[in-house]
């Protein structure tokens, strides 16, 4: 199927306006794309785990929810999903439903890396019929940006605040992708939002009609925990990508392909100058921490070019 | 008993809320007006834009309509955070952000 954005955005919009996200969040994006990859006659259970997606669109008595929507903890979004699934294989072949139901699960950076993990390493081991879509913001942002495993190195965050102590965050961002591939899922891939959304629309395609438990990794940039003016989200990814910090590939049956090669991958500044967050890395005395960010950047790079055959 | 979300107002007793706070119904969300968190508004000039539609998927709150012709329509300033992110990724600067006087 040849992508085609007029095409695509003429089909409707599965997410209402009216939620009470921020402006200028990247997570409302991503959970309309993915939707809008959905055939329109399709039928889809959405779940989300507890996240600032789920609070804020799912109050009482408003949802932003156009299909189906469960939510049960913050824990158990994949387990939650696996039910539901299992319960629409049941139904399905007992003749009560005729219809092709599709099931996506959205869970933030917090319930994906941390606390939903293990629910999620859990559904794809039995192999459950769903896509789960990581979007991922790089800390818990809903609660006031606590650092969570997926926060980058020298990150400032509320639990991790740069100073004369700590340099930020101690730790490197966990790379859950290549986590996820270990699983031996038939489709796994990473992406962001890029230019005419041609790659995560069709990623988000291939998962949810790929069958078995698949993975969406999508960055989505958060402009009130990584300090930056909310219309900058597109230089935002875009930097991401060009220097490489957010590489976009996916992985079919276990092969990887990379979806895009920076012409000139530019250096790590690029992505790190756009942000509050790392503000304190450019401070002089500092030059080290963007110099080791850069080692482990081409680190991951070499590692995933090898990895392509590349 | 009623399951819909237009009828649970803020004047109706915790009595009367729908059961298992159960809404038989999606998208809700429609109904609430986020414009009014807006200090910039973006405007579009129609004689600059060449409906290209990158404006398009980049919007947080669905607010750039897409016609079944396939044209972009006017903002729907009724979910328009004013965030901005429509008038930078314009490639004709057809979108300036101006201050929105209520």
């Amino acid at each position: 199927m040849a992508y085609n954005l007029k095409e695509n955005l003429m089909k409707e919009d599965r997410f209402s306006g009216g939620h009470r996200m921020c402006a200028g969040c990247g997570s409302p994006i991503a959970v309309r794309t993915v939707l809008r990859a959905l055939d329109p006659e399709d039928k889809a259970v959405v779940c989300s785990a507890t996240s600032c997606l789920e609070v804020s669109t799912f109050m009482y008595p408003y949802n932003a929810w156009k299909d189906s929507f469960i939510h049960n903890a913050f824990e158990n979004a994949a387990a939650t999903i696996s039910g539901v699934e299992a319960a629409y294989n049941l139904m399905k072949k007992k003749g009560k439903i005729d219809e092709t139901w599709k099931f996506i699960t959205f869970g933030g950076d917090g319930g994906t890396y941390d606390i939903g993990f293990q629910s999620l390493s859990g559904a794809f081991e039995r192999g459950h019929d769903f896509v789960y879509v990581c979007y991922d913001n790089e800390a818990y942002m809903n609660t006031g940006i606590q650092r969570s495993s997926s926060t980058p190195h020298f990150a400032d965050t509320t639990t991790t605040p740069a100073g004369t102590v700590i340099p930020g965050k101690l730790q490197q961002k966990k790379n859950l992708t290549r986590i996820m591939v270990a699983h031996g899922s038939p489709y796994v891939a990473q992406t962001t939002f890029i230019g005419n959304f041609r790659d995560i629309t069709e990623k988000a395609h291939k998962a949810i009609y790929t069958k078995g438990p698949c993975f969406l990794n999508v960055m989505a940039p958060c402009p009130r925990g990584w300090r930056y003016p909310t219309e900058k989200l597109m230089e935002v990814t875009k930097a991401a990508v060009e220097t490489c910090v957010w590489p976009l590939y996916e992985v079919i049956e276990g092969k990887y392909v990379l979806n895009y090669m920076p012409k000139n991958k530019l250096p790590v500044e690029e992505y790190l100058r756009l942000q509050g967050r790392f503000a304190h890395m450019f401070k002089p005395g500092n030059e080290w921490m963007i110099e080791q960010v850069q080692q482990e950047v081409d680190k991951n790079w070499e590692d995933l070019l090898k990895l392509c055959n590349m | 008993m009623t399951h819909l979300a237009k009828d649970m107002t803020p004047d109706v007793k915790w009595r009367d809320i729908t059961p298992g706070c159960n809404i038989f119904e999606g998208g809700t969300s429609a109904s609430v007006q986020t414009g009014d968190w807006r200090v910039l508004k973006p405007v579009i000039d129609w004689d600059k834009c060449r409906q290209c539609l990158l404006c398009a998927p980049v919007c947080p709150d669905m607010s750039i309509p897409v016609g079944k012709d396939g044209k972009r329509g006017e903002f729907d300033y009724f979910y328009c955070k004013g965030c901005g992110v429509c008038a930078n990724v314009c490639p004709f600067d057809a979108i300036t952000m101006v201050k929105d006087e209520k």
